[in-house]
């Protein structure tokens, strides 16, 4: 992360000279900053909101009910992970939130999976095996119906925008699943964070 | 009722489902539904701030490279590799940017859709490539910096190749069905 914050801000400082864009690039640092905060601002109440709902399905029981129903996938893309975390079930709400399109409530549920998983990571300030692949599993981006993107095609007059639906699912399905595999294997030959479990064969998935 | 009908019906009770569940099952288990509620609730601020350093980090760096007019080179170098496998130019920045900011692929995709029409190539090939991905580099700056985590490891990595997948899948698959 050091080397591309590095590179993506050295090369745009020399490309914007290059075009004579310079005062564009300088006055963007000032424009991106204002709406990083204003992006961090406008996920607060929405983020109380579904921290405030996630704590309730918590305390049902309902998550971890959901941890134990996925147990067999689980424990093949999170071995690290204790089987009974409520990680492998906020996992699973934040999953589905994406599939259903729900994205105001996959990121909070989504942040509440990582520090779940942070819970149980031996080195605070470095990505476990399990928060790889679950961000690989999330920048896929995995969508049943791209709701967004059907509501621009009705409105410029799309005759039939639901015909997007099949092959954007085929797109997202084969990213996704490449996700997971390459995540996987990367596990294995990425230089360890610690020492991990001895894993059973993830070859399998 | 059309295909159409269902799908609306569907994205609407989604989530008024969902939330009727989770607080039905709570009351049954005998959670008290609001204490719980608020007391999660209270971490909302805290972690919206928690993510501001990351945020401005990821932002400021990707706005700069923008401005710079990076994209429109990076663009120009792809053209002539794109026109070979007969893919439209107009989707090459949708293809960049899509990775890195989310509002600037949807205004994209929207200029495409505005200009091209609704049965261009193009439009079902870029609406294809917008659907079926994330905004890699966000959703990595949001869900590491929430926990602090500075040393990604092979997350970004893992998420570009899977972006470049999609990518090449939603050119074939597209190819396959609309040419």
């Amino acid at each position: 992360m050091n080397y591309i914050f590095y590179f993506l801000i050295v090369i745009s400082i020399i490309i914007g000279a290059v075009n004579g864009k310079l005062s564009d690039v300088v006055n963007s640092i000032l424009s991106g900053a204002e709406l990083s905060v204003k992006v961090a601002f406008s996920l607060i109440g929405i983020m109380a909101f579904w921290l405030g709902i996630m704590k309730i399905a918590e305390k049902s029981g309902l998550v971890t009910f959901l941890a134990k129903i996925l147990k067999p996938i689980s424990k093949r893309l999170f071995n690290e992970l204790p089987q009974d975390s409520p990680a492998i079930g906020d996992v699973a709400m934040s999953f589905s939130a994406n599939a259903l399109g729900l994205a105001n409530a996959a990121t909070p549920i989504g942040i509440k999976a990582m520090e779940e998983m942070q819970k149980a990571n031996t080195d605070k300030t470095t990505a476990s095996n399990s928060m790889c692949m679950f961000l690989a599993m999330s920048t896929a981006g995995f969508q049943i119906v791209p709701t967004t993107v059907i509501a621009i095609l009705i409105g410029i007059g799309y005759k039939n925008p639901t015909e997007i639906i099949a092959p954007t699912l085929i797109v997202t399905t084969i990213a996704f699943i490449s996700a997971i595999i390459i995540a996987k294997i990367f596990q294995h030959f990425w230089s360890p964070q610690t020492q991990n479990n001895t894993e059973e064969n993830g070859g399998a998935l | 009722m059309s295909f159409q009908t269902v799908m609306n019906t569907i994205s609407l009770w989604t989530l008024p489902v969902i939330i009727i569940l989770i607080l039905t099952v709570g009351l049954i288990k005998k959670v008290p539904v609001y204490e719980a509620f608020t007391q999660g609730a209270k971490d909302g601020f805290k972690v919206s701030v928690n993510i501001i350093p990351y945020l401005v980090a990821i932002i400021v760096a990707i706005s700069m490279l923008k401005a710079s007019g990076a994209i429109e080179m990076a663009g120009a170098v792809l053209a002539p590799v794109l026109n070979y496998f007969h893919i439209p130019i107009d989707t090459i920045p949708i293809m960049i940017v899509r990775s890195l900011s989310g509002s600037a692929a949807l205004g994209i995709f929207s200029d495409i859709a505005h200009t091209l029409g609704p049965d261009a190539y193009a439009t079902k090939l870029a609406a294809i490539m917008l659907g079926s991905s994330e905004t890699t580099f966000y959703v990595l700056a949001v869900y590491f910096g929430a926990v602090g985590i500075t040393k990604l490891r092979y997350a970004l990595v893992v998420g570009i190749l899977a972006d470049i997948i999609g990518i090449v899948a939603a050119v074939s698959v597209c190819h396959w069905l609309f040419a």
